[in-house]
């Protein structure tokens, strides 16, 4: 009967935290992988239009150069105005940069890569054509004909 | 001199914990996993000599869709043209490309070989031209790209339906997905923007 009594006050053994640090580290490096710190700050207010269906993501990061056109963010109205802007990098351009920009960004990749080159355009919703165009053809000078006009998907519209 | 062997004390390993949470939140915070996406596009070549010679079609070919400066859809084809609201351009789109009633107004079926599977008759010379003005607005020239590009998609899934007994996208990459992308091929052309809408 007193088999299974308890004798008096049981101690809780103590977690093992050891494999604490192991566990961490493994979330660690999953996030290094997936990080590409932004390394451009967009000076301009752009909403990408939404699509649907016909939406694709984006693979191979290393392949894509990005565009950007809209309208100048607040903190640039002043000296700017509001009238539709391009920027590269970092800085505001006109359409006649396109062309060495995309030579530099071409230059920057590896010899293997460079036919594969993708320009992915983020325009604002509300930009007119005529600087969307100008900066199409600037690309087909250039020989950048892959573009992507980036876009939100919108999975509940058919 | 000495006592013989001495014991290395252990690293006190507490703190390591610690140091990669701070690690893995510096890590968290300026991780951006948003994924580009967007409708791919290839542009034509950029040939100067031919910037004024536009390639000769026949009429039946050809669809143009032109987007004014008021934002209005304009579709011309053989059978329509008219003003025409975004919803409807899918399906217009699709009996252009298709012509399932093998209408003489549209376009021509022709043999053409596809790689890898055989001659087919397909309407392969037809011709989408996509027309804006300076002035169009960008966001409805990408929905008219996006129903164009849907109208394509549409087509293909069911041909791929009809010829392998599955969808376009569970065709097999290397052999499946060319021939049907060959079958319904995508013609969308983007002439330079126009002047017009204004003086008619």
């Amino acid at each position: 009967m007193s088999k299974f009594r308890s004798n008096g006050k049981r101690e809780m053994p103590e977690l093992n935290t050891s494999s604490l640090p192991d566990l961490i580290f493994t979330v660690l490096f999953f996030f290094m992988m997936v990080t590409s710190m932004r390394d451009v700050t967009v000076n301009l207010e752009i909403k990408t239009p939404v699509g649907g269906s016909e939406i694709e993501k984006l693979e191979r990061k290393s392949l894509v150069s990005h565009i950007y056109i809209g309208p100048p963010s607040k903190d640039y109205r002043a000296t700017l105005g509001s009238a539709p802007r391009i920027q590269l990098n970092e800085f505001f351009a006109t359409p006649d940069a396109v062309r060495d920009f995309v030579h530099a960004e071409r230059e920057s990749m590896f010899e293997k890569d460079k036919p594969f080159m993708k320009m992915s355009l983020k325009i604002d919703q509300n930009v007119h054509m005529g600087i969307v165009t100008d900066v199409k053809q600037e690309l087909r000078k250039a020989k950048a004909q892959n573009v992507v006009y980036s876009a939100t998907k919108d999975d509940k519209r058919k | 001199m000495g006592k013989g062997k001495r014991k290395v004390p252990g690293l006190n390993q507490s703190s390591t914990a610690d140091i990669s949470f701070i690690l893995l939140i510096f890590f968290l915070v300026t991780t951006s996993m948003d994924t580009d996406s967007g409708l791919p596009r290839r542009l034509p070549d950029w040939n100067p000599d031919e910037i004024e010679q536009e390639v000769k079609v026949k009429e039946r070919n050809v669809m143009t869709v032109q987007v004014n400066k008021f934002n209005e859809i304009h579709v011309k084809n053989g059978v329509i043209n008219r003003s025409i609201d975004i919803s409807e351009l899918k399906e217009i789109a699709k009996y252009f490309i298709a012509n399932p009633d093998n209408n003489p107004d549209l376009p021509a079926f022709e043999d053409y070989e596809i790689e890898g599977y055989g001659v087919v008759q397909t309407t392969v010379k037809h011709v989408i031209a996509l027309q804006t003005d300076r002035d169009t607005n960008y966001d409805v020239y990408f929905q008219v790209q996006h129903e164009l590009t849907k109208a394509y998609s549409e087509l293909r899934d069911e041909w791929a339906q009809k010829t392998f007994g599955k969808k376009y996208a569970q065709c097999d990459e290397k052999t499946e997905q060319p021939v049907v992308r060959g079958y319904y091929s995508n013609k969308i052309s983007e002439s330079e923007p126009r002047q017009y809408g204004t003086a008619q």
